[in-house]
């Protein structure tokens, strides 16, 4: 129990102190652009439940998953094709370099002149951003499999669907895992430039709505929606790679006590 | 059962040419027990990879029930030295254990018995819920053979698997080798860098060169079938047997120093 204390207090810790900081620092303030922290806190629950949740907060998400889950399903399938196959990857490695040192966010009027203002263009904005990662990581941990394991699955003639499933998969997913990690990041950045240019909601585009309509608590509280939602999302995702990767850190944990 | 054919192995690359296996023929009988000993470095993994259908010899060729080698063979199973590496760490023993069996094409309820089976065979009866890496070492091992019987497999092919384990362990290991091949009666290529072990375990040990490897000698083992760790290593004739193929491979050893 106070183990579980503790690690809340550390989690916690910092946040709070700053929040409680800014709060009587900016408590009186009579800077347009810097409201104090209470009347940021007082407007958050009215500009963000109800109708704007519906009208904003939900498309972005919609656009978030499906992108993100695009990013990483495109992303371990092209892995997992350029990682086992060594001609294929001295072919693509040059182009790939290339293709993952362009900044995607230049991409963005790009893909607007291409593919118009719509749902698509901002779920592909997110799609370009977050495949790298996992495709990259996904490569060099298909290429790492454990070559001992590998004869294993031949001697017993483990292939085909099965051998990617329980062999090639499975040992690529701890890369695979932190190449996923870095793309949810990068799409939730993704996801709010993809709604600042062009876009009629979203998070993002209300965001930039209320600094030009000079509303700016509920531009704060704006930016407050897009940190909360990073970090629940980060909670999320440490509680399915603790599922998936249980095996991997139990294995880890067992050879460094020299098992 | 199992039929080497003037197998030769060279490793190219590099403007480097090594020989690593010279001349191999060997045959070896169904349901036999052969322990292969060479110096260390005679190519005795690069005879099992051959033999397992996961490398192409240069040239002659290997026969697994009369069928000539040319990817890993049905019904033969291969226990490598590498027992962290060769279980896979995500799935539990009973999983690692029926994967083979999935990949074969049996039904469930056959699996199941196969794996229950095999696992209380090498003596793990209740291990099957643990993950590879919750067990020591010899215990690892152990699954890996119980792998190879489930997959009940004609010729077992073991390469040096006893090498990275506790005297202790090993001796029970070895035990435990015996007891399966006598109960399953599979054909077994041991192969070893320790004599003690080719010839306490085999019917037959044959030893090999220095690289470029060929067969120096082939020797019957005239011991009892039932093989003590005790009585046997300190029978006279043990003593002898080991005495002889030690002076084998040093004089094999000697050979390529010169």
């Amino acid at each position: 129990m106070t183990r579980v204390l503790g690690r809340a207090g550390l989690l916690l810790g910092l946040p709070v102190v700053l929040l409680v900081t800014w709060w009587f620092a900016s408590a009186g303030s009579k800077s347009f652009y810097q409201p104090p922290l209470e009347t940021i806190v007082k407007v958050f629950p009215d500009t963000w439940t109800g109708a704007r949740f519906k009208s904003d907060v939900f498309p972005s998400l919609i656009r978030l998953f499906i992108g993100y889950g695009l990013a990483v399903a495109l992303g371990i399938a092209l892995g997992v094709l350029i990682g086992a196959n060594r001609r294929l990857r001295a072919l693509v490695e040059p182009l790939l370099e290339f293709l993952r040192a362009i900044p995607p966010p230049v991409l963005v009027p790009i893909l607007i002149l291409i593919a118009g203002i719509g749902n698509p263009t901002k779920v592909l904005v997110i799609v370009i951003g977050g495949i790298w990662p996992v495709l990259l990581n996904t490569v060099e941990g298909v290429r790492g499999v454990d070559e001992v394991l590998a004869d294993t699955c031949r001697s017993y003639r483990i292939g085909g669907w099965l051998r990617l499933r329980t062999f090639i998969l499975r040992a690529a997913s701890p890369q695979i895992v932190v190449g996923a990690r870095q793309a949810l990041s990068i799409s939730i950045i993704m996801m709010v430039i993809g709604e600042l240019l062009g876009a009629t909601n979203g998070l993002g585009y209300t965001v930039v709505e209320f600094q030009r309509g000079f509303q700016i608590p509920e531009m704060w509280s704006g930016v407050f929606v897009l940190g909360l939602l990073g970090v629940l999302l980060s909670l999320a995702f440490t509680l399915v790679e603790r599922r998936v990767l249980s095996w991997y850190h139990g294995a880890r944990a067992a050879e460094r006590s020299g098992h | 059962m199992l039929e080497i054919n003037a197998l030769r192995k060279v490793y190219g690359g590099h403007g480097r040419q090594v020989e690593a296996l010279g001349d191999i023929t060997l045959t070896v009988e169904d349901g036999q027990f052969v322990c292969v000993v060479g110096p260390s470095g005679c190519g005795k993994t690069t005879l099992l990879r051959c033999l397992g259908g996961l490398l192409a010899p240069t040239s002659g060729e290997v026969k697994v029930a009369g069928q000539t080698v040319t990817g890993p063979p049905d019904g033969l199973a291969i226990v490598f030295q590498e027992y962290g590496r060769s279980l896979f760490p995500w799935l539990r023993v009973a999983e690692n254990i029926e994967l083979p069996l999935k990949s074969k094409g049996v039904g469930r309820a056959e699996r199941r018995k196969l794996v229950s089976e095999s696992l209380s065979a090498v003596g793990l009866g209740d291990a099957g819920k643990a993950y590879p890496w919750q067990l020591s070492g010899g215990m690892q091992q152990r699954v890996a053979i119980a792998r190879a019987i489930a997959f009940q497999p004609k010729v077992m092919l073991m390469d040096e698997p006893f090498a990275a384990v506790d005297a202790q362990t090993r001796a029970d290991l070895e035990d435990l080798v015996r007891t399966v091949w006598q109960r399953f009666g599979m054909t077994m290529l041991f192969v070893t860098h320790d004599i003690d072990e080719a010839v306490y375990l085999g019917e037959r040990v044959v030893m090999l060169s220095s690289s470029p490897t060929h067969v120096l000698e082939s020797l019957d083992i005239d011991l009892s079938a039932e093989r003590d760790q005790l009585k046997t290593r300190s029978e006279a004739r043990f003593v002898e047997l080991r005495s002889h193929v030690y002076a084998r491979i040093q004089e094999a050893k000697g050979a390529a120093a010169r």
